[in-house]
């Protein structure tokens, strides 16, 4: 139990140290363009490969889910409409909901 | 953080404070699993509950809750979470123009540095919308997400399954809602979100949960590399103000 305690709080610190290193790099070197366009693109790239991999991954596997996939085409298909954020979210999850809920998908 | 703001724009205020929450709260809310995971894990409760509290950040804490599930191998299990939690430090390189710059508010800020955060901060239009998104976005997550990680811990995942409710494609909409404009914005900034997508789909078989999405920054580098200036200013885009 003393092991997972020593994990968690190492963990915890880790986690916490990485948050802040990214907030605390001189702006000097966020001067340099590449640097700034990287920190620029870098969210776009992460935030993107999380949609990817919450859609399509089951752990360690790629794995389709017609509920999840449906309400994400939902999503796309709201936004295309221009419709606000809440509503995308909603239409989303509800669509995935409402397809588990009469076991069609 | 910009209470004082005595901008006439009612409404423009409250709409990063109204999607914060709502993201706030229902990714947060996943906090059941985790806590549920946690405690079937072998952590006892308190332990499911401080790493949340500490380490506030999902990836990482299923990365060493499975790791301990695994029995031995907490080195290794540490280890992989905390390499999960690298890609905070990527969003702060961004987030740092938008967040306090010193002090104690920024070591309070770095705590709220995570993918949901990002998302609805650097949608907004301005950086005032951006700060109050961040801390909309924060503290609901952060309370919802400690919360739920104790109810979980109690057993209050047996209760009902969140796929039902379809919890589980909120995040994920979310995220596309949220870099959408982005997307739409520059062909850099969609060629980047598609190979970023790809890289991680095409490593998810090859390696442990969370790595393919870090992997999916050499996308964000190759796109700096190749398009060092942004294209003319976008709509919706952030323009960090300089002192």
């Amino acid at each position: 139990m003393t092991g997972i305690w020593v994990a968690v709080l190492v963990t915890a610190a880790g986690c916490y140290a990485l948050k802040l290193t990214g907030l605390v790099v001189p702006r000097t070197v966020l001067g340099n363009p590449r640097v700034r366009r990287f920190a620029e693109l870098v969210p776009i790239a992460l935030l993107a490969a999380l949609v990817a991999v919450q859609t399509f991954g089951a752990g360690q596997s790629l794995a389709i889910d017609p509920a999840r996939l449906a309400g994400l085409g939902a999503a796309v298909a709201a936004l295309l409409l221009r419709a606000p954020f809440l509503v995308v979210v909603v239409v989303a999850a509800g669509t995935a909901a409402v397809l588990r809920a009469l076991g069609v998908a | 953080m910009t209470d004082t703001d005595d901008r006439p724009a009612e409404r423009a205020r409250a709409r990063p404070v109204r999607d914060g929450m709502a993201l706030g709260f229902a990714v947060g809310v996943s906090g059941v699993a985790f806590g549920a995971a946690a405690v079937g894990s072998g952590m006892n409760v308190a332990q499911a509950c401080v790493l949340s509290l500490l380490a506030f950040t999902g990836a990482s804490q299923f990365a060493l809750a499975g790791a301990v599930a695994g029995g031995g191998g907490l080195i290794g299990g540490v280890a992989g979470a905390i390499l999960l939690g690298s890609r905070n430090a990527l969003y702060g390189l961004r987030m740092a123009d938008l967040l306090p710059r010193r002090g104690v508010r920024r070591l309070l800020a770095a705590q709220g540095v995570i993918d949901e955060t990002t998302a609805v901060t650097l949608a907004q239009p301005d950086a005032a919308a951006a700060r109050l998104g961040f801390l909309a976005t924060f503290v609901t997550i952060y309370l919802t997400w400690n919360l739920t990680t104790l109810l979980g811990a109690f057993g209050a995942g047996r209760l009902g399954s969140p796929q039902s409710l379809g919890i589980d494609v909120v995040g994920p909409a979310a995220f596309l809602a949220l870099i959408w404009p982005r997307l739409r914005a520059g062909r850099t900034e969609r060629a980047v979100g598609l190979a970023g997508a790809a890289i991680a789909l095409a490593t998810t078989p090859f390696l442990p949960t969370g790595v393919p999405v870090i992997l999916a920054a050499t996308a964000a580098l190759a796109g700096a590399l190749i398009s060092p200036q942004p294209g003319s200013p976008q709509p919706g885009s952030v323009q960090p103000e300089v002192p």
